[in-house]
């Protein structure tokens, strides 16, 4: 039987759940708008919500002044390179561990993911030190193996939870069919992997895009991606909230994106599988 | 099934990601021990030998350190109290029949995809900030005198950013938990008349309290960690150091690496109480 819903309180619960969703998305989009009005628009008292002159000049601004362009570009190749580099060392091992178990498989995947747990701050000085001593201070490619180091486990437990629901029964019918293996991981496997492992770099990606310990620890002008470019607007600098606007909005609007689609794939990958 | 051939295979194709975390894990760690037992300034001498636990005892005694523990624990537990409160009504909200709820689940997760520096910067400058801020004019409207948020009550502003952060987070999983509520156990209780404040703290609180439980465990080890909200809102003044960014200041600021490693390897053995947990939980799991 369903449940008997009344359309009052159908419409209570709708004016309840978008007041208070609008509520949390409000910083967000205050920013975005704060982003289109001029300096002294977005200082002004009270303030004004929609009824301004928009105006694209601050992105032009911030363009120009930080070379926004090449922040972006860091951030893309930090984040994409530290994902795909992920991808292939943990791959193998995901499958491995999901179609071929043994005893230790289990200790093996609790391991991995308490060294996710290591905080960042108790082994910052030893890898500034490494990277000094490799030439990889702010070096994309240090930060790269930096980022695809931390977001690893969290990697090879995503895929390992969704190669396990590929059952192993299809592959057995294949393989009475007289497929070979190159047939087999061409034509069965492939295909049913591939949304879980497209999940996984959404996931990733974001995560990589995100982080802010070491991309502000060990970055200075070459390798800095958004989040030290952000980070660069703390001290103000006469009137800049509409600046600091479109500098913010620039930095989250290709990850806010990204991120609605990935809402599902969070819950699994932050908590290794323990929430379905 | 598995046949000898293929176990190999398998331990090779598991090899390079087992390597690189073993690496990844043991190489700093080691690290830190070994300076956490020596006085080592970079930029004032260098290595100057072996101290025994020395940095061990400075560190716990140095008049920073109980402010820096209890600043983490009000801001980790401040946190945590609002976030899961928030998000098991928001969850059990967001639960409900509605119109739109696809878009208002996307509107209450967005904050999570912020980037730490924005939000903070965001917050400090447009919400936070004393003359200009959205709360100024909202306080003077009411006629009140604006408050400097991150000077006079650093703190509590810092547990209301990080909450905005950590709310879609507690709040996804919660849902995710409540959607797989057996909605008949809920409507026998409702036609036995049970009333909702029953029902929700003998049907739906049990239910979610494994889920509860993960989110505050997971949630401990990354607010533990919290760094890019407080180096760009306050810099640690005004009673906002944590105790990871005191380790940070000791390391990087000050320079005296031996200090630093000391703390370092005490947060190492936090988080990993914490860790110990979550990883039994997780491992739990894995059995089914």
């Amino acid at each position: 039987m369903a449940r008997a819903v009344t359309s009052q309180r159908k419409l209570i619960n709708t004016g309840l759940a978008w007041a208070i969703g609008l509520l949390i998305f409000f910083p967000i989009l205050w920013t975005i708008l704060t982003s289109f009005k001029t300096e002294a628009q977005a200082i002004a008292s009270p303030p004004i919500f929609l009824g301004f002159d928009w105006t694209l000049e601050n992105y032009g601004v911030v363009m120009e002044r930080s070379n926004y362009a090449r922040f972006l570009w860091n951030s893309i190749l930090i984040a994409g390179g530290s994902t795909i580099l992920g991808l292939i060392v943990a791959v193998p091992a995901a499958w491995s561990m999901a179609f071929v178990p043994s005893r230790r498989t289990k200790d093996i995947l609790l391991w991995m993911l308490s060294t996710k747990m290591l905080p960042a701050v108790g082994v910052l000085y030893p890898i500034y030190l490494l990277f000094i001593q490799l030439g990889l201070l702010d070096s994309r490619a240090g930060l790269i193996i930096v980022m695809m180091l931390i977001n690893l486990p969290i990697i090879v437990w995503m895929l390992y939870t969704y190669f396990r629901e590929i059952p192993v029964e299809i592959l057995e019918a294949a393989r009475m069919d007289g497929a070979t293996l190159k047939e087999e991981v061409l034509y069965i496997l492939t295909p049913m992997a591939i949304p879980g492992i497209a999940s996984t770099m959404l996931l990733n990606f974001i995560l990589a895009w995100n982080e802010a310990f070491w991309t502000l620890n060990l970055t200075a002008v070459n390798a800095a991606p958004l989040t030290a470019f952000i980070a660069s607007y703390s001290s103000p600098e006469g009137l800049f909230f509409a600046k600091l606007s479109a500098a913010s909005t620039m930095a989250i609007a290709p990850i806010l994106i990204l991120g609605w689609f990935s809402q599902k794939q969070l819950v699994r990958g932050l908590t290794f599988g323990a929430v379905k | 099934m598995a046949t000898k051939a293929s176990r190999s295979a398998a331990r090779l194709m598991m090899a390079p990601a087992v390597v690189l975390l073993l690496g990844w894990m043991l190489v700093p760690l080691i690290m830190t021990l070994w300076f956490s037992f020596r006085t080592y300034l970079p930029l004032r001498g260098g290595d100057q030998g072996w101290t025994g636990f020395d940095n061990y005892v400075r560190f716990v005694t140095s008049s920073a350190f109980w402010p820096a523990v209890q600043t983490t624990l009000v801001i980790v537990l401040g946190v945590l109290i609002i976030t899961v409160c928030l998000g098991i009504l928001l969850a059990i909200l967001l639960d409900q029949p509605m119109w739109g709820q696809g878009v208002v689940r996307i509107l209450v997760i967005a904050p999570f995809f912020v980037m730490p520096t924005v939000s903070a910067l965001v917050w400090k400058n447009m919400f936070m900030d004393p003359v200009n801020g959205l709360f100024a004019h909202l306080w003077r409207f009411f006629g009140a005198e604006p408050v400097s948020w991150l000077s006079d009550a650093a703190t509590p502003s810092i547990i209301m950013i990080v909450s905005w952060q950590w709310l879609p987070f507690a709040t996804l999983i919660l849902l995710t938990a409540i959607q797989s509520l057996d909605s008949e156990q809920l409507e026998a209780a409702e036609m036995d008349g049970a009333p909702h404040l029953k029902r929700f703290w003998y049907i739906i609180l049990p239910h979610l309290s494994r889920a509860i439980t993960i989110v505050i465990l997971i949630q401990t080890i990354f607010l533990l960690a919290i760094f890019a909200e407080i180096f760009v809102t306050t810099g640690g003044a005004f009673g906002t150091r944590t105790l990871s960014y005191l380790i940070f200041q000791r390391v990087l600021e000050s320079q005296n690496v031996g200090l630093g490693s000391a703390g370092g390897v005490y947060a190492i053995i936090l988080a990993n109480i914490v860790a110990i947990f979550l990883m039994r939980i997780v491992g739990k799991n894995l059995d089914n």
